[in-house]
């Protein structure tokens, strides 16, 4: 014979509000425990997120590049006068040749069809001078498809001033790394001549490329493709890197070495190229799961010792429920609903908390020279926090009652009522 | 009949071995007014708290309304003790954080057979019939000890059940509250055909009952 629903909760609402304080203190418990998890979760994994933006999202999942090495074979191999002989070729150098990927354009084409494949992306790299005055700089000039880079590398939230879309193709323009424009006192809208080894090319600055890692900005700048061939002098098939970002990244690896063996050319996956970072990723949701989960098993500790008080507090009331029918079941369902509504309040508290502190985090002024577009602290208001928040509340508090609620199902009610 | 024992034995194990009762065999009719007596510490609330199946650990049968209760799981004898028995206590157990009118409802919405609506039209009833009506919506412990006794006897009438069942119901209370309760279950008696089974050592409210089993170390004099 079960009881109703509402009558337990009834009875077990009585009982909690006849004893508010404790019943307060249980609830706060789980409050903080909840609220510290929600907001340990944003925090971590706005964190990661932005990091993810930072490295994982701006590297390709596949990078496909001519590597400089010496060639396997001299030209006295292909001689048929010397088929049959053994040469010695000594000192071999790479060559100095640039690195140009042969047939690039049928192997982007090819690539396109795939279907693992999100984007192509194909890159010349102009190795350059940056001229102001007498002063020379070393450096590149990446020529790509502006459009491409900012829909799938994000390239747009490392241009910290100007916009990329001035930067079309056919017209001298140029996004220029933020080290080099400060080296050389450059304002936005100025002009900077380049010099790959033939000729001068005035340029227009309209962007400027901030990465956050100085290495990088006091040598790299953007260009359209069209112009960095043109400023690298070399026809307009001339492609040094193509990267390709897949619609899954677990295949990359596979990828990888399926066009390594394909086209002979070197392919590095992304797994490859930042196999640390994501050590740092788990290693961070790992210290907030445990300090979360320590946090509620404290709490549910409170839960646990309130309602065990509680229990010998009601010894009484168990015996009288139990001398007028009530089954031990009956009161064990009372015990437990009684701590799951411990859970519930503390729970959904926990949430406005959680909720409240993260959105006070969100809107805190943060800035990092590493990433420029950067405001304010990241958070990830990903509901499923609340939701698990939530969940992870009523099946702790519903242990942490477990226990004292089994004590109560067997408690004899002549003991207590003889004891009197 | 409504309540038969046959050759109960109870045994204390714990802190020594004791016997403390020896071979009960009593029957109450319906409508029967029985009264127990005895001297202290003879066995009288040990037999009670047997016949009420909240104790379950003795040898030989019991039966409630022609139905042998021996061997029920606890589950169906919470049911059983629900429906059928009414219990009062000397001591006035109520919830004390519930109203008057909510204690007395309590069993019935644990029966689960009539409406909250109807359950609370019974309560008022009942708290009527025991002169009660005015505190039903207060909270229990702030009763007096006799207001207190009354509103116990509402609430283990509340079910309809077919016997009560007191131990010492009117030990704590002064002979005029004392008499009062004695007339309450005298009219249930007579107007309702009930049973009851009352312990009590007041030799003035066993002489006004139907019939008087008489205990000593255990046994059933007579
Ligand atoms: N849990 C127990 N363990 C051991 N002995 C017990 C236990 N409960 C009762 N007894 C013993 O059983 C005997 C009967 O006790 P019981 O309470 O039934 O007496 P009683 O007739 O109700 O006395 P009173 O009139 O004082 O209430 C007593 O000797 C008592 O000491
Ligand atoms: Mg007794």
């Amino acid at each position: 014979m079960k009881i109703d629903f509402l009558f337990t909760f009834r009875i077990s609402r009585i009982h909690l509000t006849s004893r508010l304080k404790q019943t307060i203190v249980a609830a706060l418990g789980v409050t903080f425990g909840i609220g510290t998890y929600i907001i340990l979760m944003s925090f971590m994994t706005g964190l990661n997120g932005i990091l993810d933006d930072l490295i994982l999202n701006r590297t390709p999942h596949v990078h496909l590049f001519n590597e400089t090495k010496q060639s396997q074979y001299q030209p006295i191999v292909l001689h048929k006068d010397f088929q049959y002989k053994i040469n010695f070729v000594s000192s071999v150098k790479p060559s100095d040749a640039p690195i140009k990927i042969k047939n690039a354009i049928p192997m982007i084409q090819m690539l396109e069809q795939d279907d693992n494949v999100k984007a192509v992306t194909p890159q010349y790299t102009a190795k350059v001078f940056y001229l102001a005055g007498s002063t020379q700089l070393n450096g590149l000039i990446k020529g790509v498809d502006i459009n491409k880079e900012v829909k799938h590398y994000n390239l747009n939230s490392y241009i910290s001033q100007g916009d990329y879309r001035d930067l079309k193709p056919g017209t001298n323009t140029i996004i220029l790394g933020k080290g080099i424009a400060k080296k050389l006192s450059l304002e936005l809208y100025d002009k900077i001549t380049v010099n790959a080894g033939n000729n001068n090319i005035a340029l227009k600055i309209v962007g400027f490329y901030e990465s956050g890692m100085s290495d990088v900005d006091n040598v790299q700048s953007y260009a359209s493709i069209e112009t960095a061939q043109r400023i690298g002098g070399v026809t307009n098939n001339y492609i040094t890197d193509i990267n390709i970002k897949l619609y899954k990244k677990e295949l990359a690896p596979y990828m990888a070495d399926r066009l390594e063996k394909q086209f002979s050319i070197s392919a590095v996956d992304i797994n490859e190229a930042n196999a640390q970072f994501d050590t740092g990723t788990g290693i961070r949701n790992l210290i907030s799961y445990a300090v979360s989960i320590t946090l509620l098993i404290v709490a549910g500790f409170g839960i646990y010792n309130i309602l065990n008080m509680f229990i010998y507090e009601k010894m009484d009331d168990i015996a009288i429920l139990k001398a007028t029918g009530f089954s031990g079941k009956d009161v064990q369902r009372i015990f437990i609903l009684q701590a799951m509504l411990i859970g519930l309040v503390g729970g959904i508290l926990g949430l406005i908390l959680g909720y409240g502190v993260s959105y006070l985090i969100s809107i805190s002024p943060f800035e990092t020279e590493a990433m420029p577009n950067l405001k304010t602290f990241p958070v990830n208001f990903n509901p499923m926090f609340y939701v698990g928040g939530m969940a992870f509340a009523l099946v702790s508090t519903f242990f942490a009652g477990y226990l004292p609620a089994r004590k109560a199902k067997n408690i004899d009610p002549v003991e207590i009522i003889r004891g009197k | 009949m409504i309540l038969e024992t046959k050759n109960i034995n109870k045994y204390f194990r714990k802190p020594v071995k004791f016997h403390a009762l020896k071979d009960i065999n009593i029957s109450i009719e319906k409508g029967e007014f029985v009264s127990v007596m005895g001297k202290s510490g003879c066995g009288k609330s040990t037999l009670l708290y047997i016949l009420s199946t909240m104790d379950t650990d003795y040898d030989g049968e019991l039966f409630l309304d022609n139905q042998l209760i021996t061997d029920k799981t606890n589950e169906e004898l919470a049911k059983l003790r629900n429906e059928l028995i009414g219990f009062v206590f000397q001591f006035h157990y109520l919830l004390p954080e519930f109203t008057v009118l909510d204690n007395v409802m309590l069993p019935a919405e644990k029966l689960g057979k009539k409406s909250k609506e109807e359950i609370r039209i019974d309560g008022m009833e009942k708290l009527r019939l025991l002169g009660i009506e005015n505190q039903a919506h207060k909270k229990a412990n702030l009763l007096s000890g006799g207001q207190k006794q009354r509103v116990s006897i509402a609430r283990a009438l509340i079910n309809n059940p077919k016997i009560i069942m007191g131990d010492e119901p009117t030990g704590n209370l002064d002979s005029k509250n004392a008499d009062n309760v004695f007339d309450i279950f005298k009219e249930l008696n007579t107007s309702q055909d009930l049973s009851l089974l009352i312990v009590t050592h007041d030799s003035d409210f066993a002489e006004k009952t139907d019939r008087t089993i008489t205990m000593e170390d255990g046994r059933i004099l007579s």
